[in-house]
């Protein structure tokens, strides 16, 4: 009952700062509603006991990446409300629309598609390992036997929150050492190629060349 | 060791009553402190300035902050006109909202040692309430020291938003720098307090606690504080970052009054300006009350006699007071940096520093962690911490003179301009547009010779 209710509250959340990122004139109040969505999808990480996800949600996207948009917005002085009737292609908007129902179809196909491979899991599992006679043939099949998905109906208890931390970090650090190193690097090769592409190089180039173009403009 | 024991047998009404009481304690208590905090502060300062401070309003002053309050109350609000309604009424509601919730992660005190049997450890922080056993902390959740950070960064919104929806220069300014401000030394306090959860290996505030705190009845010698098993740097890291991080003196520039007339609050009035002086001071106390948690042991002490619940929280608010008393001290002794120096001290000497000292620090757990004998010990932690340092000193000492060097290099090409800006403005295109060829050879030369 009290999961339901959770799940409707931050899901109403999520929907309405999504609904909201879309529809606001102001960037301030999009970025603000995209805020609102992704505390929504903290909450939804909580009430699936996810706790340290919730707060890396919390730390990186609400705390980190949208103050940086926000800092951007206020800093280019973006923050009035934006004309949107110009510009846009007629075809522009049915075709945006298409795509977005098309989107959403797909997201739903995609979901029960995997609901229903995981409401089999379980009989797969039973069945394989009677079959094989041992308790858990494939890995997918031993982890969820250590989730305590099959049979046991045992709530995960307060010290596998714990476990929880250490084995994000377990894996982040073995299994996974190579597409993390990978991405940090990818992540400090984007952050030099933004310095090198928006460093105003020196006052002794860009002024003077502005200084040649304007009266070259103003002559004819 | 993590979670509240009062849950562990299902929730009836009677828990949460007690949720409720502690949830209102909590906040009565902060209310209250931030009160006090106020007198403290003014009484301090005035003292360390030879002045007498307030002393009108109840005995000592005591009741001056009271007086401001209810003043605050009945001032009226005022709202400027290009303001941004909304966001102008939700921001210092954020502020308010994020420093109360992250005291909810500070045990006040419990009962970690047991009196009756000297040697065990006693009874997990927990005191019975209402025949019920519990925590003295509003919430202890798995994600622990995680929840300050989240909200310390959630915090940054209240004071952002407060400045750019006022519609006015200064505040955006204000709240410009204060999130620079925030981002910047965020990244130092968060390492900080990594430093502590390797040496707790746990996030849980509780059980860092009880990592701290001795089974004897004295509560442990200090030697077991995080202050000094981590060696005191992460402790002055995070003192620095956490008073940045509050906006307080010596790096109060979001609020800078020569330059910005009152910061990101300029235009708030009544009610709301009041808000954001309660988060603000809330801040410190939960900032303090938090470095007490995670390096001066939490409510560890000797209990003597009588209510063994109290002896602990007498021991807590203590420590707390200790700190308060640093921050005031801090705000009397220290003038204001400046932003570059700012910066400076965040990027370039605490997050370096910092970075250090979690290597060695990781070294020295793992090296406890397989077992090693002495020899290697000295060997992997100082061969490869020195190594370390060596190499990350000396990369830092070569950007630093890149960069210096490319400063240099933009201070003499920005001498170009204004000796070609007077002739650019002549009828005669030709001569600027010649003059501008021959400056931009040098100046196109020189990034592509230093990238």
């Amino acid at each position: 009952m009290v999961e339901v209710v959770v799940f409707a509250v931050a899901g109403a959340a999520c929907l309405a700062g999504a609904v909201g990122v879309v529809l606001s004139r102001n960037p301030v109040h999009a970025a603000l509603m995209l805020v609102m969505t992704l505390f929504g999808i903290a909450v939804l990480f909580v009430a699936l006991q996810a706790h340290f996800i919730a707060a890396v949600q919390v730390i990186v996207y609400a705390g980190a990446i949208v103050v940086l948009f926000l800092f951007v917005i206020m800093l280019l002085g973006v923050d009035r409300a934006a004309e949107l009737s110009l510009g846009a292609l007629p075809a522009q908007r049915w075709t945006a629309a298409a795509f977005g129902i098309g989107g959403a179809a797909v997201l739903v196909w995609l979901v029960a598609a995997v609901d229903r491979i995981f409401q089999g899991l379980p009989s797969y599992c039973a069945e394989e390992a009677a079959k094989l006679g041992r308790e858990a043939p494939s890995a997918v099949c031993a982890s969820l036997q250590e989730a305590g998905a099959l049979g046991s109906e045992s709530a995960p208890t307060a010290t596998n929150y714990l476990i929880d931390v250490s084995a994000i970090a377990r894996s982040l650090f073995s299994d996974y050492v190579y597409a993390f190193e990978l991405t940090s690097l990818l992540l400090i090769v984007a952050v030099i190629g933004t310095v090198i592409l928006a460093r105003r190089s020196g006052y002794g180039e860009s002024a003077p060349a502005e200084s040649g173009e304007t009266p070259q403009e103003a002559r004819p | 060791m993590t979670g509240d024991p009062l849950f562990a047998d299902g929730v009836d009404w009677g828990d949460i009553g007690i949720m409720g009481i502690k949830i209102g304690v909590a906040f009565a208590a902060l209310l209250v402190a931030t009160m006090f905090m106020i007198w403290f502060e003014r009484k301090l300062i005035s003292d360390m300035q030879h002045r007498i401070g307030p002393n009108v309003a109840g005995p000592w002053g005591l009741l001056q902050a009271l007086a401001d309050g209810i003043k605050f109350f009945f001032k009226e609000d005022l709202r400027p006109a290009n303001a941004d309604p909304l966001v102008f009424r939700l921001a210092p509601y954020i502020s308010a909202v994020t420093a109360f919730v992250a005291f909810a992660i500070v045990p006040i005190g419990g009962v970690f040692t047991d009196p009756a049997s000297p040697g065990a450890v006693g009874r997990g922080g927990t005191v019975t309430l209402f025949g019920k056993e519990t925590i003295l902390q509003v919430a202890d959740p798995p994600v622990g020291i995680l929840l300050l950070l989240a909200m310390s960064s959630v915090a940054v919104y209240g004071v952002m938003l407060a400045g750019w929806s006022s519609g006015s220069k200064y505040p955006l300014i204000g709240s410009v720098r204060a999130s620079a401000q925030a981002i910047s030394y965020e990244a130092a306090l968060g390492m900080s307090v990594v430093a502590v959860v390797i040496a707790a290996g746990s996030l849980s505030t509780q059980s860092i606690v009880a990592q701290q705190v001795g089974g004897t009845w004295w509560g442990g010698s200090p030697d077991d504080w995080f202050l000094l098993t981590t060696g005191i740097v992460p402790f002055v890291v995070f003192l620095i970052s956490a008073t940045a991080e509050l906006n307080r003196p010596p790096f109060d520039l979001v609020e800078a009054e020569q330059e910005l007339v009152g910061g990101f609050h300029t235009e708030y009035s009544s009610i709301r300006f009041a808000l954001f002086f309660l988060a603000e001071f809330m801040n410190v106390i939960t900032m303090s009350a938090i470095m007490v948690t995670l390096f001066f042991g939490g409510p560890a002490g000797p209990i003597f006699f009588g209510l063994t619940w109290l002896w602990p929280t007498v021991w807590f608010l203590a420590k707390v007071l200790a700190f308060l008393f640093v921050f005031v001290w801090f705000r009397a002794t220290l003038p204001r940096l400046r932003y570059d120096q700012l910066m400076s001290l965040g990027w370039k000497v605490l997050i370096p520093v910092m970075l250090f000292w979690l290597m060695f620090l990781g070294l020295r757990q793992l090296v406890v962690d397989q077992g090693w004998s002495t020899l290697q010990k000295v060997v992997v932690v100082l061969g490869l911490s020195a190594a370390g340092l060596a190499l990350g000193w000396s990369l830092l000492a070569a950007a630093l003179r890149a960069a210096k060097r490319n400063t240099a290099g933009e201070y003499f090409e920005g001498q170009d301009p204004e000796a070609v800006t007077p002739t650019a403005d002549a009828p005669t295109g030709s001569v600027p547009a010649d003059r501008a060829l021959a400056g931009a050879s040098p100046g196109e030369a020189g990034p592509e010779g230093e990238s």
